[in-house]
Formats: C-alpha cells, sequence, structure tokens
C-alpha cells in the first residue's frame, strides 16, 4: 500500500492529468446532454398526417448514445416510456380531504404503470425518484434526449366525477416551421400533436372501458407540461382528490396501469420513426 | 272542605301526566334527531349564500363595475359549468346593460362572470379573485390582469384551470367581437402556469380574426371546445400570427 516517495512524486503528473482529463470529459458530457434542451431543433418542413410522414425528433439527439439505430426504429414502435408522476417538493398539487396529497400519489401511480409496461417489455424512465420537483422543461427534457420515446404525464384531480379518467393532449400549436427549418425549443410538441392525439384517444378508451363516466376520446388543453416535449405526450388526470377514502384512489391504480399500457401497446405499430435521412435538413 | 278533596286526587292525576309528559320529550329528542342535520344543512346553505353576497358586495366596493344606465341591455351569454360532475361549459344568457365599448364592455362580462352564476357549484373562477384592469391591444388581444386568489384559489387541476380559462375566453367570444385574444396576467406578472397545468405563457384565442366568416355561428358548439393556443413568440421563428406583447 505504500508507496517510496520518488515512485509518488513521479506519479504526480500522470495522475494530475488524469484528474484534470476527467473534469474535461465530464464538462464536455454535461454539455452535450444539455444541448437539445436548450438549441433550437431541426424539424421536417411539412405537416403532413402521422404515419406517413412522421417529424423527426431533434438534432439534438445523436448526442443520445442509447438511440436505437435507425432501422430498428423504422420497423416501429416505442423505445422508451417517460413517465411523470407530476409536482412533488414543495408543489403538492390538488390537496382534498383527509390530507390527500396530488404529488404524493402520482408517484403510487406511476410505480403501477411503471410495472404494467415493463411487463409488456417497454423500457421505462421516471422523471422523478423521490419527493423532489423538477421543473417543467426538465421533465420534457428526458423524454426529449430519446428517440421513440413517448410521454405520459400523472395528475389527480381536484374536481369531476369520482372514479373516472381523462386524458389531455395539447390542443394546436400554430405552424412551427421556418424558413431554416427549426422547432423553437418551447413549442417542442407542435409537430407531434398527431401522434399524441393518437396515443390520447387509445389510452382514453382503454380507460373509458374500465372507469365507467369517463370520455371516450381524449381532450385538449393548453398543458404547459405537454408544450416543451418533443415526442407523443399526454396527461392523464383521475378524478379526484376529493373522496371519501384515499383508498378508492389505490383501487384505481391497477386499472388505469393496465389501461395505459394497453394503450401504449395499441399505439406501438402508429409510431414510425424514419432512418436518419430526415435528420438534417 | 275542597281542600282534603283536592289533596288525594293530585296523585292519580300526576301519574298521566308524567307520562305524556315523557313521551312528548321523547317524540322531541326523535324529531331533533330527524331534523337536526336538515337544519344544519340549511343553515350552511343560508351562511354560503350570506357569504357569497357578502363577496359580492365586497367586490362592488372594492372593483365597482362600470354601469351606465343609458348602456343598451342586452342578452348576454355567460359560459359556467353545465352541471357540477360533467365538467363542460354552458352558456347561461343574462340580460344586463353593456357599453359599446370593448374595454368596458370586456370589464362588465368578466365581472359578472366572476360573480359567479346563481348555483355556486357552477361557477368556473374562484369567489375572491378580482379582475383589477383589462386593456385592449391594438391588435385585438385583450390583456386581463387578475388577483393572486384567481391562482391561489382555484382547485388546482388540468380539468379545473382549463374550464377557467375556457370560461373567460368563450364569453369575450360570445360578447366582444373586438377581442381577438386574451391574455391573462396575475397581479401584473405575467405566470407560467394558472395553479400547475394550464399554460399562461402564450395567448388564448378568443375571435378567429381570418376575415371570412364571424365567428358568432358556433354559440352551441363553443361549449365543448378548448382555446386554441398561441404559444409565446420565439426569436427564431418570425411567425407573423404569433401576437407580440408590449413588454414580456
Ligand atoms: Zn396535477
Amino acid at each position: 500500500m505504500l508507496l517510496p516517495v520518488g515512485n509518488l512524486s513521479s506519479l504526480r503528473l500522470p495522475f494530475i492529468s488524469g484528474i484534470a482529463s476527467l473534469f474535461l470529459t465530464g464538462a464536455v458530457t454535461a454539455l452535450a446532454l444539455k444541448s437539445p434542451s436548450q438549441t433550437q431543433q431541426p424539424a421536417v418542413a411539412s405537416r403532413a398526417p402521422f404515419a406517413s410522414s412522421i417529424p423527426v425528433g431533434q438534432g439534438g439527439t445523436s448526442v443520445t448514445l442509447g438511440s436505437p439505430p435507425a432501422a430498428e426504429a423504422a420497423q416501429g414502435g416505442v423505445n422508451m416510456v417517460v413517465l411523470d408522476p407530476a409536482h412533488g417538493g414543495t408543489d403538492l398539487g390538488a390537496r382534498g380531504t383527509g390530507g390527500i396529497q396530488e404529488s404524493e400519489i402520482t408517484m403510487e401511480f406511476a410505480a403501477e404503470v411503471r410495472r404494467a409496461l415493463e411487463q409488456q417489455g417497454f423500457q421505462v424512465v421516471l422523471t422523478r425518484q423521490g419527493n423532489d420537483n423538477p421543473s417543467f422543461d426538465d421533465r420534457s427534457a428526458i423524454a426529449n434526449a430519446q428517440r421513440g420515446a413517448v410521454f405520459i404525464t400523472l395528475h389527480i384531480a381536484s374536481t369531476g366525477l369520482p372514479g373516472t379518467v381523462r386524458v389531455y393532449v395539447n390542443s394546436d400549436l400554430p405552424p412551427v416551421t421556418s424558413p431554416n427549418g427549426f422547432i423553437p425549443w418551447d413549442r417542442a410538441q407542435a409537430p407531434y400533436l398527431g401522434l399524441s392525439r393518437k396515443l390520447g384517444d387509445l389510452v382514453q378508451g382503454m380507460l373509458m372501458q374500465r372507469f365507467k363516466g369517463s370520455p371516450d376520446t381524449a381532450q385538449t388543453g393548453t398543458i404547459r407540461q405537454l408544450r416543451t416535449t418533443a415526442a407523443p405526450a399526454i396527461a392523464v388526470e383521475v378524478s379526484s382528490v376529493v373522496v371519501n377514502d384515499r383508498s378508492d384512489l389505490d383501487h384505481m391504480a391497477p386499472g388505469v396501469a393496465d389501461a395505459i399500457a394497453r394503450g401504449v401497446v395499441a399505439f406501438k405499430p402508429f409510431y414510425v420513426i424514419p432512418g436518419t435521412g430526415g435528420a438534417s435538413p | 272542605m275542597t281542600e282534603p278533596r283536592m289533596e288525594p286526587a293530585k296523585h292519580p292525576l300526576n301519574r298521566p301526566l308524567r307520562f305524556w309528559l315523557i313521551t312528548l320529550l321523547v317524540f322531541a329528542v326523535l324529531g331533533a334527531a330527524i331534523f337536526a342535520p336538515i337544519l344544519g344543512k340549511r343553515m350552511k346553505r343560508a351562511a354560503r349564500l350570506q357569504q357569497q353576497s357578502e363577496e359580492q358586495a365586497r367586490r362592488e366596493l372594492t372593483q365597482p363595475i362600470p354601469v351606465n344606465p343609458s348602456d343598451p341591455r342586452v342578452k348576454a351569454k355567460l359560459f359556467w359549468l353545465s352541471d357540477a360532475d360533467n365538467s363542460v361549459l354552458a352558456p347561461v344568457v343574462v340580460e344586463l346593460p353593456l357599453s359599446n365599448d370593448p374595454v368596458l364592455r370586456s370589464k362588465q362580462v368578466l365581472n359578472t362572470l366572476l360573480a359567479g352564476p346563481v348555483d355556486a357549484e357552477l361557477r368556473t373562477l374562484p369567489p375572491d379573485a378580482v379582475l383589477l384592469a383589462f386593456y385592449l391591444l391594438p391588435d385585438g388581444t385583450g390583456v386581463a390582469d387578475f388577483s393572486a386568489a384567481l391562482a391561489t384559489s382555484i382547485p388546482s387541476g388540468i380539468a379545473s384551470e382549463q374550464l377557467a380559462v375556457d370560461s373567460m375566453a368563450r364569453t369575450l367570444e360570445a360578447n366582444v367581437p373586438q377581442v381577438k385574444r386574451l391574455k391573462i396576467l396575475i397581479h401584473g406578472q405575467e405566470v407560467e402556469t394558472l395553479a400547475g397545468h394550464v399554460d399562461l405563457t402564450g395567448t388564448f384565442v378568443v375571435n378567429a380574426d381570418t376575415g371570412q366568416t364571424p365567428a358568432n355561428s358556433a354559440a352551441a358548439g363553443a361549449a365543448s371546445k378548448t382555446s386554441a393556443f398561441i404559444a409565446p413568440p420565439s426569436p427564431l421563428t418570425p411567425d407573423h400570427r404569433v401576437v407580440k406583447l408590449a413588454q414580456r
């Protein structure tokens, strides 16, 4: 264990340079990972109907080493589901009777949904692990850094008929393409709206079968979380924190999880990711 | 002579009296048990009504709705909930004196919307929220500045926040054709969301200004539709259809 002094001093230079290079690579990696969330991203020029021409994600995705090869992706499919247990930390979300907090219950639902999705073979990533509150942008960035991801944000409402579930997709955003073919970060959802609606309708259909009184198609809303998400993205809101007993909500979790998993499975063939050709303008 | 006769008579008379008294008492207790909750509910409702009228009175004091008696009385259409669970808006026709000036008229209808419908369960905006100011920019963007209570008192949630915004947009659409878009501020500031969900960084489409058709045709259809949204202008995408607010 003990090294002779002379030996140590001869090791000092390589040791210092090793540390320095570690720092450098760390900084470069951090910058590279951050860039998709802050740079403008190229888009396909046209807003063609979904499945015939799918909006290409982002130039920034090339940074993500985990992206599957185009050939594999082109066969379709969803490679990853990003689950967002909404709120957290000081943001408790909706608060109901008997100390029920939205931020807490969304975590429970997320665990259940994750289990159901993993059983169907999907890779699942959560936007938060504990009781923290990442920003809207940080949550979106997790999906935006992936090719073939879908994004699902989970909420518990403060209103609505208890025992029902509503799925939302973002309402229309104005056309996003500019002459140089860039999508602004703050409107990242725009090219995915058609796909989001398809996913939303499929999941809502599954939910309606289980939870009577739920709508049969997805609703539209101007949801902040969805706007910056460059992936098919939906919000699922369960009614409500105003229940007599918390167990009323707990009992809904497996059904919600199963319906979401079935909806994503049904969506898989519609999500065709084009090859690398379309990625660069 | 009468006195000794009365004495013995007292006891036999007393017994049935006590019986009836006890029976009466039992009935009274039973009656109270049955009617107390009903009474309680009535009193709660009365208290709520009184509270509402107090709020209304306070609002009238702090925020005088500019009413000009010479304004023509108009059948205004206000959008509140159709029923408490349904989460759908429905128009209610209210006869109001409305100014022809679009800014005053916007204030009048938004204040009426804030005051709420007869049935408080069907309101879309919190009763303690106050409209602090309303501006109309030359491009048709209405800027409504509300007190912090709009954000803090509204039940947090996608459904409840969306209905709040939609009720404003649909009510302006139905009554003030000059307002093309709506921007919502909280205490003079732009905020990211209303109460954690609905995006307030952009503007909401009120009257589509395509110039082809006036947007009045959609009375019934308007009830279920969601306000379209215009995201904030982006420096890299010059988009002429996007509203630029004076200062952000
Ligand atoms: Zn929520």
